[in-house]
């Protein structure tokens, strides 16, 4: 067996040591184990294929997106639309949507949802998984069944519609965020990471005199800062991207979200009725639509994500399957 | 989870099981634990009381599927409620009179077999694909790149889809300029499920991989030396190693999806449903939407929500019991 040194794959893998013996790795990190044959050159070339193909079908579209919201209107032009090969940048399409007008309303709303949402999320959903992190405390079993209890059962679009415009919160940002605040989910992925830390450093803290909360403030949120990263993200995406309850809740324009005024914006022409009412297209009175300014606000509408995602990501196998294994 | 202390304490001849509950403490009284536990309470209190209101509320608010549900009764929604006529299971009875519930309920099912077809196995594969790439760089970055469209939302993939698929988008363009005849794909409802398929693969086949490859990197490699020592080459050790080594996850992501086999969602959907015409792209959550919000008959789209909700349970529960029949651990197994 030869062939393992030369760590086979798609592209060269990592120089390897030869020499000491390393404790056997868990995860190959640098080339194939020795017991692995080497897969044929047509698997490895199938393999190669498919991934490729994979990262392209989500990196061309970005890609295109993006160059044309770039695109000067000569270009467009000369493409007969969408833009794959940049030639000259003209910001003019971003210039246009912030502005002012309907984008720059609906991106400080989409904004301070997210924000707003976000920091009310995290703060309710971390109390209450700390505060059902002890197993044998009072009522412990019981609130925890009462939380488990909602992945089974379905409260329905109607009466939940009722709730919230009984309550008043129709046409108010509130409705964007109260209903959708506590994703029991999280709370069952905070939970399992909180049950992690050394029940010695807790009591250690109680001898000294400190209380609960400060023993989550101090001791285990510092001891979690992955966890509530990603937790954060999912809220935080979560709240940006609610398109569904503000077509149901939020009735006048000046309150849209981004998602609702990327949809009736760009999607509209193919679908005006969408939202059940008539939509006055927001913006169309005040600048022609041209492609460019159409996908500068597609722009818009992933950045967040992209731009957070980098710093969260290495978290997610580590948070996502604890909640998933623990809960 | 178990608390040495207080079994022992039992006499052993009682017969009565030891008790399950471990009780931090011994045997405090009640008043007691409440004075050291209530911050606790009060910290879960917040979220219980959310959750009170948004979910449970609207559960028990179900029962307006009995009623003739009439907004305008009342002051508001609990008034109305209470002057609203109760009529048993009329709205049930409209509901299964109404073809166009059956349509939208044949869709929601074909829509579901469909993806469990078509689009359950590619997160197993891509996984397999992925732990088989010995780069870890190469890995790293095929995994940043195909978990991201998970982060968009329905507007942006459906958006995605038009500029890339739809009458100007970028592919009709390029047939145009090719001499031909560009593919109705986004408006054409013979196609409309292979679309929406291709949509959430594209948004979601990443991310359904990560918990795939938490599995797999969770198989003891060992296993995989002493096969290769036994002579078992790449295919038999992904047969006899790998696959069981995934099928507990693979059982407990199969029951989920049935028991989610009523919901496809519901942004998709909506977004959707003009272009390609409600016969292909209604499913339940959209009919409830349009018989409740649109045309304000509450009592038919409360009924209709009700039967998704009873029907989805039912579903969860029968596949969960079918899982631990096959000695798999299911969604909630007894801790």
């Amino acid at each position: 067996m030869t062939a393992q040194l030369s760590g086979a794959g798609p592209v060269p893998a990592a120089p390897r040591t030869a020499g000491p013996p390393a404790p056997p790795p868990r995860r190959r990190h640098s080339g194939r184990p020795v017991w692995a044959g080497r897969p044929s050159t047509s698997l490895t070339i199938g393999k190669g294929f498919v991934l490729a193909l994979l990262v392209a079908a989500v990196l061309v579209p970005l890609w295109t997106v993006l160059v044309t919201s770039l695109a000067s209107r000569g270009t467009i032009d000369d493409a007969g639309g969408m833009v794959m090969i940049p030639r000259e940048i003209d910001p003019s399409a971003y210039i246009t949507i912030f502005s002012g007008g309907d984008v720059t309303q609906a991106v400080w709303i989409s904004t301070l949802v997210t924000v707003l949402g976000t920091t009310v999320s995290l703060v309710l959903t971390v109390l209450a998984a700390y505060g059902l992190s002890r197993p044998g405390s009072v009522a412990h079993r019981g609130l925890l069944f009462y939380f488990l209890l909602t992945f089974l059962i379905f409260p329905g679009l109607v009466p939940s519609y009722l709730v919230v415009t009984g309550l008043g919160l129709k046409d108010s940002i509130w409705s964007l965020i109260l209903p959708s605040a506590i994703s029991v989910f999280n709370l069952v992925v905070i939970r399992a990471f909180f049950m992690n830390v050394p029940a010695e450093l807790l009591d250690s803290a109680r001898i000294d005199g400190a209380g609960e909360l400060r023993i989550l403030t101090r001791i285990v949120l510092p001891l979690s800062k992955a966890v509530i990263a990603v937790v954060g993200l999912f809220y935080a995406v979560g709240y940006w991207n609610a398109y569904f309850n503000a077509v149901l809740y939020i009735d006048s324009n000046d309150k849209f979200p981004i998602q609702r005024v990327l949809q009736s914006y760009i999607l509209a022409g193919q679908s005006p009725n969408v939202s059940g009412a008539s939509v006055s297209l927001p913006g169309v009175t005040a600048y022609p639509p041209t492609l460019a300014v159409k996908m500068a606000v597609v722009i818009v509408t992933v950045i967040p994500a992209v731009i957070i995602y980098p710093f969260v990501q290495r978290h997610f196998t580590k948070g996502v399957i604890t909640g998933a294994v623990k809960g | 989870m178990s608390a040495p202390g207080t079994v022992e304490t039992r006499p052993p001849a009682e017969r009565t099981p030891p008790p399950r509950r471990p009780r931090r403490g011994g045997r405090r009284s009640l008043r007691a634990r409440l004075r050291r536990d209530w911050p606790l309470l009060a910290m879960a209190a917040p979220a219980a009381a959310l959750l009170l209101v948004f979910h449970y509320l609207p559960t028990l608010g179900n029962v307006i599927a009995f009623q003739d549900y009439n907004p305008f009764v009342g002051d508001d929604p609990l008034d109305a409620f209470l002057n609203s006529e109760w009529i048993g299971f009329g709205n049930f009875e409209a509901l299964f009179r109404d073809p166009l519930f059956w349509d939208a309920v044949r869709n929601t099912l074909s829509i579901t077999a469909f993806q469990l077809v078509f689009f359950f196995p590619l997160p197993i594969l891509l996984a397999l694909i992925l732990n088989s790439v010995v780069s870890g760089r190469l890995r790293g970055f095929v995994q940043s790149v195909v978990y991201l469209p998970h982060f968009f939302s329905w507007v942006l993939v459906v958006t995605f889809f038009v500029q890339m698929f739809g009458g100007a988008g970028l592919l009709a363009q390029e047939m145009r300029q090719a001499g031909l005849q560009p593919w109705e794909i986004m408006t054409n409802p013979d196609t409309f499920i292979v679309l929406v398929t291709a949509e959430a693969v594209w948004k979601d086949l990443g991310w359904g991989a990560i918990v795939f490859l938490a599995a797999l990197s969770a198989i003891d490699q060992n296993l995989y030396e002493a096969a290769a020592a036994d002579g078992a080459g790449r295919w038999r050790r992904l047969w006899h190693i790998t696959l069981p080594g995934l099928r507990p996850v693979i059982v407990l992501l199969l029951i989920m999806r049935l028991g989610d086999a009523l919901s496809v969602g519901f942004e998709q959907f909506i977004l959707q449903r003009e272009a390609v015409g409600r016969e292909a792209a209604e499913v339940l959550d959209t009919f409830v939407y349009y018989q409740a919000i649109s045309t304000q008959q509450w009592g038919l789209g409360a009924a209709a929500g009700l039967f998704k909700a009873v029907v989805g349970l039912a579903l969860i529960l029968t596949a969960n019991k079918v899982a631990h029949r096959l000695g798999e651990q299911g969604v909630y197994a007894k801790s």
